[in-house]
């Protein structure tokens, strides 16, 4: 029984939903079941904050390797969650946007979260070109082909790919590389793009059917049967 | 000084690639650290001595730029802030940009995020651009910002056919029925245009997805660089133009500037920017080729044994 309700529920709700698509009347379900989702998903916050908040807190009474970070994380998070939630030093108060220019949840945005964030995705560019010298080698013709594609789409993203081109006659143009790039981008790239995407699509349409007809039964966790 | 920059710039650059290559052929190691210096010095020394470039727009930018140039006067445009500062160094100054563009055109513009973190960005972009150089622009009015709501996809799917039952105020709490701008908006299919900047997910896809197509609104995008290849596969038909990362921003302030007098004068962070991503690419492309030289060389050594 603690797994038929579970399935019948996925059949119901499933099946409703995808007849609601064609059937012009019920098309509103589509919309109410999402606010229901919404209103479901409210939940995982509390949890999320939950869980964050005990695993850190445990850490810290057990002084636990690296319990610093811990206490960083929790003073972290419940000072901005207190200055979020109850719009500590907003200059409009309660009444004004959450992140309004000058309150202290906008300046802990601008200049905590937006650095520390942009440092470590620029920090990409260090392990890009690395790896670009030790690992970017034409072993073989597909490695080779995909060092030249790659030449092209560098070069066609800067202004150099201009600068060494430019001159071909614009009879030519197509041999210029920004163009090469756009080409490589928009017939290459494109066709593989496609390829993958509808892979993909058929897989989330053969997924969704077999957790409607409840042949995948993983999501409701321990054994399948 | 910028020349006595850029011509130390290069020296050094390429001075030190001439000692990789050198070192790569004699067969030694080059060291992780050697090769993040070089990567420091090519995006430093172009932002310290201003080293910029002319941009020419490509056919996806130049086409996103058109459309909004070609939009009537008072046209809705929905501008999404579906990204995060990991992501602002790239698609902020497309924001900008594009604000700026729709406002001198006349347009009306709704700002909404799918993304927590796209209401303080959205809110920097009103704050630094759009209040200081639109001042005759009324909050309401020309512009509404409804913020951020949680449930990503779930939301465009609800403001495809309403948009107030997802938002029903704006982001300080006025009631969006009671602003001019939303006379006229029930749901997505009362705009003109729908910009979504990003680069995860959600982002463009799934505005093309569940707004887009079922609305039948023109979608164009603003995403990362990484992100963009993803989407060429719906240009043009479902998104009417593509700008990707760094460049795209560049390109597309470069049309602002060379079509309105008005942004002669503006930021061009975008612009600014592909200095730095010019000699880094070009740095990166030269340790490719040091890479595969030493890599002959090694394998040709191995040959002959």
């Amino acid at each position: 029984m603690k797994r038929q309700i579970p399935l019948l529920i996925t059949f119901f709700v499933g099946t409703l939903l995808i007849i609601s698509v064609f059937v012009p009347p019920l098309g509103d379900l589509e919309r109410d079941f999402t606010l229901f989702f919404d209103i479901i998903a409210v939940f995982a916050f509390f949890l999320g904050g939950g869980n964050l908040l005990r695993i850190h807190l445990m850490k810290l009474a057990n002084r636990r390797k690296d319990w610093g970070f811990s206490a960083v994380t929790v003073s972290g998070f419940l000072f901005m969650l207190a200055i979020g939630l109850f719009k500590v030093g907003n200059p409009g108060g309660i009444a004004e946007a959450v992140d309004a220019e000058g309150s202290w949840f906008k300046v802990m945005f601008d200049n905590v979260i937006n650095p520390l964030q942009s440092t470590m995705y620029s920090l990409l560019a260090f392990f890009v070109a690395s790896a670009s010298y030790r690992a970017f080698r034409a072993k073989n013709r597909e490695a080779t082909m995909l060092l030249i594609a790659a030449f092209i789409i560098l070069l066609g993203r800067t202004p150099l790919g201009v600068m060494l081109t430019g001159w071909i006659p614009e009879w030519m143009s197509v041999a210029q590389i920004p163009n090469l790039a756009v080409w490589i981008m928009n017939s290459p790239n494109l066709a593989g793009q496609r390829a993958i995407m509808i892979g993909i699509s058929l897989g989330v349409i053969a997924t969704s059917l077999r957790l409607i007809l409840g042949v995948e039964r993983s999501y409701l966790g321990g054994d399948s049967d | 000084m910028t020349n006595i920059g850029v011509i130390l710039t290069l020296i050094v650059i390429f001075g030190g690639l001439l000692w990789l290559l050198v070192r790569s052929i004699s067969g030694r190691e080059v060291d992780r650290r050697i090769i993040f210096l070089f990567i420091f010095v090519s995006v430093a020394a172009p932002i310290i001595f201003q080293i910029t470039f002319k941009e020419r727009a490509t056919p996806v930018v130049e086409a996103l730029f058109a459309n909004i140039d070609g939009l009537p006067a008072g046209s809705k445009v929905l501008i999404s802030f579906d990204f995060d500062p990991a992501m602002a160094p790239e698609v902020q100054p497309m924001a900008n940009a594009m604000s700026r563009h729709c406002l001198e055109k006349g347009h009306k513009i709704v700002f909404m995020s799918l993304w927590a973190t796209g209401q303080s960005l959205m809110t920097t972009t009103l704050s630094r651009v759009i209040l200081p150089e639109f001042p005759e622009k009324v909050n309401g009015v020309d512009y509404v910002n409804v913020g951020y709501k949680a449930g990503n996809e779930g939301v465009l799917n609800v403001i495809v056919s309403d948009f107030k039952k997802m938002f029903p105020t704006d982001v300080n709490g006025v009631p969006l029925d009671s602003t001019q701008l939303f006379r006229d908006i029930r749901s997505c299919a009362d705009l003109d245009l729908i910009i979504a900047l990003g680069g995860g997910r959600p982002g463009p896809k799934e505005w093309v997805l569940f707004v887009g197509d079922p609305a039948d609104v023109p979608v164009g995008v603003g995403v990362a660089a990484v992100v963009a290849p993803q989407l060429y596969p719906y240009f043009p038909q479902q998104i009417v133009g593509i700008l990707g990362g760094v460049k795209g921003a560049a390109e597309y302030e470069q049309l602002l500037i060379a079509t309105h007098d008005r942004f002669v004068d503006m930021e061009t962070p975008g612009i600014d920017m592909m200095g730095p991503q010019t000699l880094a690419h070009v740095v990166i492309m030269a340790f490719i080729v040091i890479g595969n030289i030493a890599f002959f060389r090694s394998r040709s050594k191995g040959g002959s044994k």
